[in-house]
């Protein structure tokens, strides 16, 4: 418990969640990071539909592939599944 | 069904915002959290999802946090298709009364533990009652949450901590529980396999499961990393081999009539594209006490059973 | 002011609650028949048969079934109607506690039956008091026209904002849910002006917004999720004030429902029958005390200060109202239809007896087990009650606490 916690009093009834896991980051799990080369990646999204963390996603102006590492748990699924190799797995040298 | 066949290309699919959103608290290289996030890729307007207890529930929901933004209920473990039950009737009768004018999609999910032994009989009687729903199994094989027990849903061979690979007994005895041709046998419309490796085939029979106007019935396979020991990074390739081991073909049955999926067909095509089980077998841990001198031949029988049921697949899908 | 026009059918207790969940027009009902509640399913399977009701009518596989279904159509927005009876509501014994923690003001009949083994069908109340603490309001009525009127009253009481909580209707077993009575009726209009359309409370969702509690996908919310150590504990603490507001809300609709039919039960909670000057005071729940006024009429005759307290509303339990109607007594008696086993005496002597502990001045409180398993009372049995009180407050001599009444010893 610490001491941001609500009182009953402040909280709504039933235990409707009011924040969403979007405000949790699950990005410092990791030991491992996926990085990609660019030069090799194909676009084909594999990564994206894959990945369990929603951690990949496919920018439409660019056509490029970004990777949200403040939720990325570091499995490499990515890695393993990319058909064009274009991901491997580096250990994470993110910050916190 | 509708015979409207549901279009998609991948980029569609990519730019539909989730609406299982990141910040759960699965494992890395949880299976059944890219089903999750699948299933909803599929959704096709307004939704309300109810869920069993078990893993995709508890990582999903940890108040104050939620993974789901869409409606979403848990009540407990035994009864998501009760669930369903209601939320259909209300959607129903309020349609009825004209307090509501669209159409609501309901989906229940449960885990193996939730749909081949505890929640079997919720399931069975709302599929019964022929309320409009679908109800997709997330197999991950065991009762993953509470620490890897055996359900009706985990294969021969495997050892869990119920099962575990003893000096006399070599893991799970019993077979896995026949769960889809349970379902088929109430008569429903549409009951279909998949796996979230093959993602078209997987969210096209998410949609099709929808469009149904009455109960439907996906069965998704989806490793665990931690209860199968295997190689967080390679759970989609074990969802691969399972295919291509014909461990776990896809197909769909529309009105009964049993089609192979694609993924499945290419094998049946081509038989020397069928794997031995042993390449989907090792590298998971639950199964390393097979490839001992003592237990081989339970890899060998369980070759047998696999060549049986393909067999028996293969010729039901022709007879159709 | 008594209902103009009024009207009088003959119905069974079953038949009086499932004509009442008519009338309240309810969204769904999900029910699995057992005996003695059956009619009740039945005869809602007519109404729908029948197309008198817009209902959706769901016949689950189970009790389990039919309390999930109603609870999960109560957070779908739906009004919503179940009813069950002992092994039937012991079979639902995990959902009412996830009906109550969900918030859900799912209203439910409790035709009150024994619970196995051995395998009994008949009337007591071991089914709903061994679900005392599962976080619903309970109330016990007296005869076929309270369940009418009970049930009507239910859904202004579970509904309200400040209580939201799940409500149960106990009618004893076979005595009122199979014995025919004249039972006056409201206008279908009448009851469903008394109980307004369903209101919901607000609640905060992860959009950050101030929403209707209901699952909607124009305002998605997540209903059920895991609270641990930090937050489970204010949750039971929130479920608590629902009860403490379900107290005044149980008064006010006793009161306004008085209004319309000329009827009212008490002051909703107890139900005081020549109290003022009693001595000797007997509670009970449930049908024995229409027998029990007979006898305060025929002590009373005979010059004894007999009286009876009803107690109508067992949770939230009237601990004021129960210490203010018993501190002048000089003996009490409280009647148990169920036990207790290991504990000291049935569910409603220990409510009782502590609710007097902290009175300045309190009335010896003895206990009778009786009627279990549907065992016949007569009239002569429970004059004994009386007789025993006399000699208590005469000697002050409690003598054995709990007693049982109308078994072979």
């Amino acid at each position: 418990m610490s001491s941001k916690d609500k009182t009953w009093k402040e909280i709504s009834i039933a235990g409707v969640c009011p924040k969403s896991s979007e405000s949790f980051k699950t990005g410092d799990w990791k030991t491992y990071m996926p990085i990609l080369d660019t030069e090799k990646c194909i676009v084909c999204l594999t990564c994206v539909m894959l990945c369990p963390d929603g951690a990949i996603n496919w920018i439409p102006d660019t056509n490029k592939i970004s990777f949200d590492y403040t939720f990325c748990k570091g499995c490499g699924i990515c890695a393993n599944e990319c058909p064009a190799k274009a991901l491997t797995m580096k250990i994470d040298n993110t910050e916190g | 069904m509708t015979t409207q066949e549901w279009k998609f290309t991948s980029k569609d699919i990519a730019v539909k915002p989730d609406l299982f959103l990141s910040g759960h608290r699965a494992c890395a290289g949880c299976g059944p959290a890219t089903v999750m996030r699948l299933i909803m890729k599929a959704t096709r307007g307004p939704t309300i999802v109810t869920q069993a207890t078990g893993c995709m529930e508890v990582v999903s929901s940890i108040y104050p946090y939620t993974s789901w933004n869409v409606p979403w209920l848990h009540t407990a473990f035994e009864n998501a298709a009760a669930n369903a039950a209601g939320i259909e009737a209300a959607i129903k009768a309020m349609q009825r009364k004209g307090k509501l004018k669209e159409h609501i999609d309901v989906i229940a999910i449960a885990g193996d533990g939730g749909t081949f032994d505890i929640g079997l009989q919720s399931l069975s009687g709302a599929v019964e009652r022929g309320h409009d729903f679908l109800f997709v199994l997330y197999d991950n094989e065991g009762y993953m949450n509470t620490g890897i027990q055996r359900s009706g849903g985990t294969p021969s061979g495997a050892a869990t901590t119920t099962t575990p690979a003893g000096s006399v007994i070599p893991g799970k005895l019993e077979r896995k529980k026949p769960i889809t041709e349970i379902m088929l046998a109430h008569g429903m419309e549409y009951v279909a396999t998949a796996t979230p490796y093959y993602w078209k085939d997987m969210i096209t029979k998410v949609r099709k499961g929808l469009e149904v106007d009455g109960p439907a019935f996906l069965h998704v396979f989806a490793p665990c990393p931690r209860g199968w020991r295997s190689d967080q990074a390679k759970t989609m390739e074990y969802t691969k081999l399972a295919v291509e081991t014909c461990i776990f073909p896809v197909w769909e049955a529309v009105n009964g009539k049993k089609q192979l999926s694609t993924p499945s067909k290419v094998i049946a095509l081509a038989p020397q594209k069928k794997k031995p089980i042993k390449d989907y077998f090792k590298g998971q841990g639950r199964f390393r006490h097979l490839f001992t001198p003592k237990n081989i031949h339970v890899i060998d029988e369980l070759q047998r059973l696999t060549d049986e049921n393909w067999k028996k697949l293969l010729q039901n899908c022709e007879s159709k | 002011m008594a209902q103009q026009n009024k009207k009088t059918l003959a119905f069974n207790g079953d038949e009086a609650v499932a004509f009442a969940v008519k009338q309240c027009n309810v969204d769904v009902v999900a029910a699995y028949p057992i005996t003695p509640q059956t009619i009740i399913v039945e005869r809602f399977s007519e109404y729908v048969a029948n197309g008198e009701v817009q209902t959706q009518f769901v016949c689950t596989e189970s009790e389990h079934s039919a309390i999930t279904a109603s609870l999960s159509a109560s957070t779908t927005g739906a009004r919503t109607f179940t009813a069950s009876a002992s092994a039937g509501l012991a079979l639902m014994h995990e959902m009412l506690f996830v009906t109550s923690g969900s918030r859900a003001p799912v209203v439910m009949a409790i035709a009150n039956r024994a619970l196995s083994a051995p395998l009994n069908i008949h009337g007591d109340h071991s089914d709903s008091m061994a679900q005392r603490d599962s976080g619903w309001i309970q109330l016990y009525v007296e005869n076929a026209q309270e369940a009418y009127d009970s049930i009507i009253q239910a859904y202004k009481i579970a509904e309200s904002c400040d209580v939201s909580l799940p409500i149960m209707v106990g009618l004893d077993g076979f005595t009122l849910s199979h014995s025919l009575e004249n039972v006056d009726i409201l206008s279908d209009e009448a009851v469903t002006d008394f109980i307004g359309e369903r209101q919901l409370p607000q609640v905060l969702t992860h959009e950050g917004k101030s929403v209707p509690f209901k699952l909607d996908p124009k305002n998605p919310m997540t209903m059920g999720p895991v609270a641990f150590q930090n937050y489970y504990f204010e949750f039971k603490r929130q479920q608590e004030e629902g009860m403490k507001n379900a107290l005044k809300r149980i008064q006010e609709v006793n009161s306004e429902f008085a209004k319309i039919s000329g009827r009212c039960y008490g002051n909703g909670l107890i139900d005081k029958y020549k109290l003022e000057d009693a001595e000797v005071i007997v509670v009970c729940a449930g049908s024995t005390s229409g027998t029990l006024k007979v006898i305060v009429d025929e002590l009373r005759a005979c010059g004894v200060k007999a009286g009876l307290l009803r107690l109508r509303t067992f949770r939230p339990l009237p601990v004021e109202d129960l210490k203010n109607a018993l501190k002048n007594a000089k003996a009490v008696a409280v009647m148990d239809k169920s036990m207790s086993f290991g504990g000291f005496g049935g569910a409603i002597f220990h409510e009782v007896r502590h609710s007097l502990y902290d009175s300045p001045v309190h009335p010896p409180v003895i206990n009778y087990i009786y009627g279990l398993g549907g065992r016949d009372y007569s009239p002569s049995e429970l004059r004994i009650v009386f007789d025993d009180l006399a000699e208590i407050a005469k000697t002050g001599d409690t003598g054995k606490q709990v007693r049982y009444l109308g078994l072979r010893e």
